[in-house]
């Protein structure tokens, strides 16, 4: 029963995930370097669908967050996520290196 | 090793807030302890080793098994909680009555403590597997092992003692009211957690978001905050929440309350509205 119950449910998704069509309207890219976000400040165009490309070129893991954007994804030393994000309101949005707070700081700017 | 304080204590509340309601809802049950130990014992193990394969993790289904798996894990804890609440509430009666009566021990009978264990050990693994990457990182980076040490144990203890103070708060609640009072905790914290699954498959571009904020209070509360960041996790608060998490929230709660109605039968744990 549980085995069943959780072996359904992570198929289920796998599924979902398979089929899903992940396209986006604008593709966007950020690397962290140093603990530091490069550029710390990318703009997006607003009212579009958003793939984030997030490059982590050091060799410590690093958390992608942003409490503005309803975000959080680990990115593994050398490793790469990709993000969807939007389509974005006009503004700026904050996020954050979880595991370096104290430099890894950026800010997104839809317009 | 303030700072690698902070982050422990920050994950490990999240799953000692999580762990102090099913220790509320399991009250008097033989054995409870070894049951939840050992959620714990297989959440750290689980930590370890979703921490080692998490490139392979991310990698995985074109870049989006992070979200997956965590969106997985999220919903499997939601059905193992809806399962428990409607035991619960076709049961809780005889417990408390049980418990008023003899003061302490009751048998555990048929009731599904295996599934809490599996609810206990996901959300270790799931806030585990961060602390061990984030420090895996501060290591590499050349920290010392005494602010590690050091780190670790504020973090832990300070987490541990939230959690302490939730459980001995809900102790408080008369008995009558009791196991019901658990069950609509643990109601709200099944919606919260599948809010969670649905912000990652949202995340994930799986499912749309169906508006991105439908409102926005994090002027009033924000997650970032301890308060937002305990709500978040008990009853799933979210300042800025999209419109496909509200959908999980509301089939959630309504789906495990409707289950409590049909199979509770006690008026005083059925809800007043499905």
């Amino acid at each position: 029963m549980l085995r069943t119950a959780v072996l359904l449910v992570v198929l289920g998704l796998a599924v979902l995930g398979a089929g899903s069509a992940q396209a986006a309207d604008f593709e966007a890219k950020l690397a962290i370097r140093d603990h530091k976000f490069d550029p710390p400040q990318l703009d997006v165009p607003a009212g579009a669908k958003v793939k984030l490309t997030v490059e982590n070129q050091d060799a410590t893991p690093e958390e992608f967050e942003s409490t503005d954007l309803n975000r959080e994804k680990i990115v593994v030393g050398k490793g790469t996520i990709v993000v969807f994000l939007g389509p974005l309101d006009a503004g700026k949005y904050h996020f954050f290196g979880d595991f370096h707070q104290e430099t890894a700081q950026g800010d997104l700017i839809a317009k | 090793m303030l700072g690698t304080g902070l982050l422990v204590f920050r994950e490990v509340l999240e799953a000692a807030l999580i762990v102090s309601i099913v220790c509320a809802a399991t009250r008097g049950v033989r054995a409870r302890g070894a049951w939840v130990a050992g959620g714990i014992a297989s959440g750290v193990l689980g930590a370890l080793l979703v921490a080692f394969f998490a490139d392979v993790i991310a990698a995985a289904v074109s870049g989006v098994g992070q979200e997956l798996f965590n969106a997985s894990v999220l919903l499997a804890a939601v059905v193992m909680i809806a399962w428990h609440a409607i035991w619960m509430a076709s049961h809780g009666k005889e417990l408390a009555t049980q418990m008023k009566s003899v003061g302490g021990a009751v048998q555990s009978g048929a009731r599904p403590l295996s599934a809490l264990l599996i609810v206990v050990a996901i959300a270790v693994l799931r806030e585990g597997s961060e602390v061990v990457l984030f420090l895996y990182g501060q290591a590499a980076s050349g920290a010392g092992a005494i602010a590690i040490a050091g780190g670790i144990a504020l973090g832990v203890v300070g987490g541990v003692a939230v959690g302490f103070l939730l459980y001995f708060g809900l102790l408080g609640i008369p008995m009558r009211y009791f196991f019901s009072a658990t069950n609509w905790l643990m109601l709200l914290l099944a919606a919260g957690l599948a809010s969670q699954a649905a912000g990652f498959l949202i995340q994930a571009d799986v499912l749309p978001a169906l508006g991105n904020r439908i409102w926005d209070t994090s002027a009033l509360l924000s997650d970032a905050s301890l308060l937002g960041k305990t709500l978040h996790t008990l009853i799933g608060y979210d300042a800025r929440p999209a419109g496909m998490q509200i959908v999980f929230y509301a089939i959630t709660a309504a789906v495990i309350a409707l289950g409590m109605k049909i199979w509770g039968g006690s008026p005083k744990l059925a809800p007043r509205a499905g």
